[in-house]
C-alpha cells in the first residue's frame, strides 16, 4: 500500500514597519517587557485602532510580486477569544474578505521537478504579546510588546506533496518577502512563523484524508523533521487501524515528535464579524500602480531571464535568487566576466558560498568582490591559470592577500602562478618526470591504465602546477604512445 | 445678571462682562451639586478642586482678555469619557476605581474652550439601560418627581442639567440614552452624526452606534457647546474629516417653508395620550411659524428594536472582552486559576444588564446563528437607512414623540427589560442610521412629568436642527420651565 502526503502551509510574516499596525508604539526587537505597549495595545478602555497604511504597502506588494488579485475593498474582522496576552479580548484581522486573493509561488520540488504552489489568500492581522511562564514562580508575566505588531498571514493551497517540498516553498517564500523588503526574515526573533497542515491518503484518492496542524516549525530543519515524523505517524495509524483525529499539534525538536496540543472539539469558536471601529480597507488603483512603479525585478522574473540569456540550470538560477544580494552580485559578476555565465554560477554557488558559510558572512561583507571574482575566472577562461590554480587564487583573494578589480592578477603575477604556455619547456619536463619514473612508466606499458595518471600528477608536481593539464596529458600520451 | 441658572449663552456673556466670575460660579455649582447629591445622585465624582483651579485659571484668562469662547463655563461629563487624572467608572464596579492617563477627545476640545469640569455623572452601567437604574452607584432620580426615573442612560447628565446643577453636560447615546433622558427631564438633548464628534476615549458599548452629544437647556447652548466637542480627531478612524463649522449660525433662520415629516410610525396607538397631545400642539407651533408637515412612511422601522438588541449586543459582547481583570479594572479576590479568575472577575464587576447583553452579543455571533442574527440586523439596518433616505427626499426633518411615554417609576420596568427596550422605539433609528437628533422639551404630562419633541434629520443636518429646535425655544417655553425645589 503506497500512501500520498498532502501539504499546506499558513506563514505569518512579521511586516517590516517601523511602528505598529493600529497603534504609533514602535515594534523593534528585544526592547524592555512593555516598553513598546501604547494605550492601544494595551486596550485600555476607550482607545480605538487606527490603520498603519505602511501595513497594507507591503500586503499590496506581495499581493503584485506573486500575481494575486489585490481587494480594492477588504474588511477587517475581530476574532474574539480570551488569552491573558490578547489584551482586547479579541485580534484584529480579516476574515471574509481579506486584503490578497490568490497567486502563486513557482518552486523547485526534488521530486516532481519545477511546479507551483497557489496561494488561498493573504490577510492583514496584528500579533498577540507573548505569555511568560518562566521568570515569575507560580505566576505567569504578560509582554505586550508584539502585541499589535503587523503581520500577514500566507495561506496555501494544499498543493505540496512532500516535506521537501513544504521546505522548497518556505523558503522560496522566506526569499520573496525580504526580496520586497516586506518582512526581515529572521525566524529567530519571530518574524517568519510556518503552520503546516498536513494529511495523508492512499495514492489514488480524489478526497483529502484528515489533517493535523503543526505549530512551532520555526526553522526549515523543524519544518522538514516535523513533517515527516507526523507523516510517519498518521500513516502507522492508519495502518494499525485506527483514524487520525483533527487536532492542532506542536513539534518538539528535542524529542523529535510532534504532540497534540488541542483537538477540533476543544476548538473555539471565534464569532468573526466586522470591526466596527474600522471602515473598510479601500484601496485605489492609484496606490497599486504607485507599489507597482517602486517593485524590483522579481526572483521568477529574474530566473527567466537568466535561464534564457545564460542557459543557467533552473537549480542554479533559483539558487541565485535566494537574496537580492546574491543575485546582484552574481548578474554584476557575470557580465563582468564574459564568456560562461554557468562557470560563474558554478563559482558564486561552490567556492564562494563556502567561503561564506565557513565565515559565517553575509555576501554583502564578501571579502571578493563580484568584480574581483570575475578578473579570476576571466584568467581562467584566457588560459592565464587552471581551474586549479584559481582555487588556490580565489583562496588568496579571500585572505586578503590583494584586493581591487585586479586582485587576481596582482597574486597570480606576484606568486608566478601563470600557466606555461611554451611547449618546449613542457615536453622538458615530462622528458625529466619519465625518466626519473621509469618504473612507473613500466607498469604503465605493462598495461596498468591508472598508472597514466600517476604520472600525469608527477608532472604537474614538478611544474608546479603551472603546467596546463590538458596539455601535459596530449604530450604524455604521444611520447609514451 | 443670570447667576447660577443662567443658560451657557447668558454665563458667557455675564463672565466676559465680570458680573460674575469662574471661582463664584464655580462655587455655587459645587455647593448645589452637593445639596442636591442625596435627593438625585447625579454623581458618581465630584472634582471641587480641580474645578476651582481650572475657574481661577478661566478668570485669569478673562481678566486677560485671551480667554476661549467656553472661558470659566462649568460643566459635567459623562462618566463614560475619560478624563485624565480624574477617575471614570463607567457606572460598573467593573471600573470602579480606574483613572485614565489620557482625555477622550470631547473631553478636550471643551477643556481647550475653557470650561471648568466639574465632576462625572452617574449613568447606566457601561451606558446599557433607559431607566439610570443599573448603575453600580445607584440609580439617579428625576429632578421632577424623585420617585420617576429620569431616563438613560446618561440620566445623571440629564438630572444635573434640568436640576440647574451645571448649565451643560456632555452624555452618549447609542440607542437614545442623550434623547430620552433629555425627554424625561424637561431639557435638550442633542445626537450629532455619526463621526462628527470622535468617540476617542468613549469606552465603547456599540462602536458603530456610540455618538457622544450634550445636554443644555437651550438648543442654542447645545449648538455652542457642540461647537467645542466636533471635529475631526485621526485617532478615531470612524471620525469624519469635514471642515470645522459654527452649528449656531443657522439659529435665526426664519422656519417658513420648512418641511416637516410626520412618519406614522411616530403616531400610532401605542403613543400615550399626554405625550401625543403635546406633540400635536408642537406642530400647531411650527406651522404658525410657518412650516408645512407633510405624512411620511419608514416602512421598517419598527424592527429598530430588534435589529438594535442584536447588532449593539453583538458589539457590546467584544467590547466588553477587554475587562478580563489581567491589566486593570476590578479582579476577584480568590480563583484557582485563569479561566476562574476570568469567570469569577466578570461575574462580580459586571451588573446583570451588562450580563445579559454580553450573553446576547455573544450568542448571535456564534457559529451557526450569525447569518440568522448579526448578518440578518446588518442587512435590516441598510432597509431602515433606505427609509430615511427617502423620507428626506420629501422633508428637511421629519419630527415625532422622542419616546411613546413620560418618565416611569424606578422599579416599575426593572424586571420587563424588553419592555424597557421598546420605550426606545423611536430614537434607535438615528443610531442605526448615524443621522442626528434633537430632543426638546415640549410639554408635561398629567403627572407633571416632561414631554419631548424629537427632531430628526439627515446627516450632519445638527445646524438646521438646532435652528428648528431653537426657533420653537423662542415661541414657547417650556424649557424654561423648573422642577419645584429648583431655581
Amino acid at each position: 500500500m503506497t500512501w500520498e502526503t498532502v501539504i499546506g502551509l499558513e506563514t505569518h510574516a512579521q511586516l517590516s514597519t517601523a511602528a505598529k499596525i493600529f497603534s504609533g508604539a514602535s515594534t523593534a526587537f528585544g526592547a524592555a517587557p512593555n516598553s513598546q505597549a501604547a494605550a492601544v495595545d494595551l486596550a485600555l478602555p476607550g482607545v480605538l485602532p487606527v490603520l498603519n497604511r505602511g501595513a497594507v504597502e507591503r500586503a499590496i506588494r506581495f499581493g503584485l510580486a506573486v500575481g494575486a488579485t489585490i481587494h480594492r475593498r477588504s474588511v477587517f474582522a475581530r476574532k474574539n477569544y480570551f488569552y491573558p496576552d490578547l489584551p482586547k479580548g479579541y485580534q484584529i484581522s480579516q476574515f471574509e474578505i481579506p486584503v490578497v486573493v490568490g497567486g502563486s509561488i513557482g518552486i523547485l520540488s526534488p521530486s516532481r521537478g519545477e511546479m507551483r504552489v497557489n496561494l488561498t489568500r493573504a490577510h492583514l492581522e496584528e500579533d498577540a504579546g507573548k505569555s511568560l511562564h518562566e521568570d515569575f514562580h507560580g505566576m505567569s508575566g504578560i509582554d505586550l510588546n508584539r502585541a499589535g505588531t503587523p503581520l500577514l498571514e500566507i495561506v496555501t493551497e494544499p498543493d505540496m506533496r512532500s516535506a521537501d517540498e513544504a521546505v522548497a516553498y518556505a523558503r522560496a517564500l522566506h526569499a520573496l518577502v525580504r526580496w520586497i523588503g516586506i518582512c526581515d526574515g529572521n525566524m529567530q526573533e519571530g518574524s517568519f512563523r510556518c503552520d503546516a497542515n498536513v494529511s495523508v491518503r492512499r495514492t489514488g484518492a480524489t478526497t483529502l484524508g484528515t489533517r493535523c496542524e503543526i505549530k512551532n516549525l520555526n526553522s526549515f530543519r523543524f519544518m522538514q523533521e516535523a513533517i515527516d515524523h507526523e507523516v510517519r505517524r498518521q500513516i502507522e495509524l492508519i495502518e494499525d487501524g485506527g483514524t487520525v483525529v483533527q487536532e492542532t499539534r506542536l513539534y518538539d525538536p528535542d524529542r523529535r515528535e510532534t504532540r497534540s496540543m488541542r483537538s477540533k472539539e476543544d476548538a473555539q469558536d471565534y464569532r468573526y464579524f466586522p470591526d466596527p471601529d474600522l471602515p473598510p480597507l479601500m484601496i485605489d488603483e492609484a496606490w497599486i500602480d504607485r507599489v507597482r512603479g517602486e517593485m524590483p525585478e522579481l526572483p521568477e522574473a529574474m530566473q527567466a531571464r537568466w535561464r534564457t540569456a545564460y542557459a543557467l540550470p533552473a537549480a542554479d538560477a533559483q539558487a541565485l535568487t535566494a537574496s537580492r544580494e546574491l543575485a546582484a552580485y552574481f548578474e554584476v559578476a557575470a557580465r563582468t566576466a564574459g564568456g560562461e555565465a554557468r562557470i560563474v554560477a558554478n563559482w558564486v554557488l561552490g567556492d564562494l558560498a563556502a567561503a561564506l558559510n565557513r565565515g559565517g558572512v553575509e555576501i554583502a561583507h564578501a571579502a571578493v568582490s563580484a568584480n574581483a571574482l570575475a578578473g579570476l575566472i576571466r584568467r581562467i577562461g584566457d588560459g592565464t591559470i587552471s581551474g586549479r590554480i584559481a582555487k588556490d587564487v580565489f583562496e588568496a583573494m579571500w585572505q586578503g592577500e590583494a584586493t581591487g578589480d585586479d586582485a587576481a592578477d596582482v597574486i597570480i603575477a606576484r606568486k608566478g602562478l601563470r600557466q606555461i604556455a611554451d611547449v618546449g619547456a613542457i615536453e622538458k619536463i615530462v622528458d625529466d618526470a619519465l625518466a626519473a619514473n621509469a618504473a612507473i612508466v613500466a607498469e604503465y606499458k605493462a598495461g596498468k591504465e591508472k598508472a597514466f595518471n600517476s604520472l600525469v600528477g608527477k608532472v604537474m608536481a614538478a611544474s608546479k602546477g603551472k603546467a596546463n593539464p590538458a596539455q601535459v596529458n596530449a604530450i604524455l600520451k604521444q611520447k609514451l604512445g | 445678571m443670570p447667576g447660577i441658572d443662567g443658560t451657557v449663552a447668558e454665563l458667557v456673556a455675564a463672565l466676559r462682562a465680570k458680573e460674575i466670575s469662574s471661582v463664584e460660579l464655580t462655587r455655587a455649582v459645587l455647593g448645589r451639586i452637593e445639596a442636591a447629591q442625596p435627593a438625585i445622585n447625579a454623581f458618581i465624582s465630584v472634582d471641587a478642586e480641580g474645578a476651582l483651579a481650572q475657574a481661577t485659571a478661566a478668570d485669569a484668562a478673562l481678566a486677560r482678555g485671551d480667554a476661549p469662547g467656553l472661558a470659566g463655563i462649568p460643566i459635567a461629563h459623562k462618566d463614560v469619557l475619560m478624563t485624565a487624572g480624574l477617575r471614570t467608572t463607567c457606572g460598573s464596579r467593573m471600573l470602579a476605581d480606574f483613572v485614565a492617563p489620557y482625555d477622550a477627545h470631547v473631553v478636550t476640545g471643551l477643556r481647550e474652550a475653557g470650561t471648568v469640569l466639574v465632576g462625572k455623572t452617574n449613568m447606566d452601567e457601561f451606558a446599557m439601560g433607559s431607566s439610570n437604574e443599573s448603575s453600580y452607584f445607584g440609580p439617579v432620580r428625576n429632578p421632577w418627581n424623585p420617585a420617576y426615573v429620569p431616563g438613560g442612560s446618561s440620566g445623571g447628565s440629564a438630572a444635573a442639567v434640568a436640576a440647574r446643577l451645571v448649565p451643560a453636560a456632555s452624555g452618549t447615546d447609542t440607542g437614545g440614552s442623550i434623547r430620552q433622558p433629555a425627554s424625561f427631564t424637561g431639557i435638550c438633548g442633542m445626537k450629532p452624526t455619526y463621526g462628527v464628534c470622535s468617540r476617542y476615549g468613549l469606552v465603547a458599548y456599540a462602536s458603530s452606534l456610540d455618538t457622544p452629544g450634550v445636554f443644555a437647556r437651550t438648543a442654542q447652548d447645545c449648538g455652542l457647546i457642540l461647537n467645542a466637542m466636533a471635529g475631526h480627531d485621526r485617532r478615531d478612524a470612524t471620525s469624519l474629516a469635514r471642515p470645522r463649522e459654527d452649528y449656531t449660525r443657522d439659529l435665526a433662520q426664519p422656519l417658513a417653508g420648512l418641511r416637516i415629516g410626520l412618519p406614522s410610525a411616530y403616531f400610532d396607538d401605542g403613543v400615550d395620550a399626554d405625550v401625543a397631545h403635546a406633540v400635536d400642539d408642537a406642530l400647531r407651533a411650527f406651522r404658525a411659524l410657518g412650516a408645512t408637515t407633510v405624512a411620511v412612511e419608514l416602512p421598517n422601522v419598527g424592527l429598530s428594536v430588534p435589529v438594535y438588541y442584536v447588532l449593539a449586543s453583538a458589539e457590546a459582547s467584544s467590547n466588553l472582552s477587554r475587562f478580563d481583570g489581567v491589566r486593570y479594572g476590578h479582579r476577584a479576590a480568590h480563583y484557582t486559576d485563569l479561566v476562574d479568575m476570568y469567570k469569577k472577575s466578570r461575574a462580580e464587576g459586571f451588573g446583570a444588564e451588562v450580563k445579559r447583553r454580553i450573553l446576547t452579543g455573544t450568542y448571535v455571533l456564534s457559529h451557526g446563528y450569525y447569518d440568522a442574527y448579526y448578518l440578518k440586523a446588518q442587512k435590516v439596518r441598510r432597509l431602515i437607512a433606505g427609509d430615511f433616505a427617502r423620507a428626506y427626499a420629501q422633508c428637511d426633518v421629519l419630527m415625532g414623540p422622542v419616546t411613546p411615554g413620560t418618565a416611569y417609576r424606578l422599579g416599575e420596568k426593572i424586571d420587563d427589560p424588553v419592555q424597557m427596550y421598546l420605550g426606545d422605539i423611536f430614537t434607535i433609528a438615528g443610531n442605526l442610521t448615524g443621522t442626528p437628533g434633537i430632543s426638546v422639551p415640549c410639554g408635561f404630562d398629567q403627572r407633571g412629568l416632561p414631554i419631548g419633541l424629537l427632531i430628526q434629520g439627515p446627516a450632519f443636518a445638527e445646524a438646521k436642527l438646532l435652528n428648528v429646535a431653537h426657533r420653537f425655544q423662542q415661541a414657547t417655553d417650556w424649557h424654561a420651565r423648573a422642577p419645584q425645589g429648583v431655581a
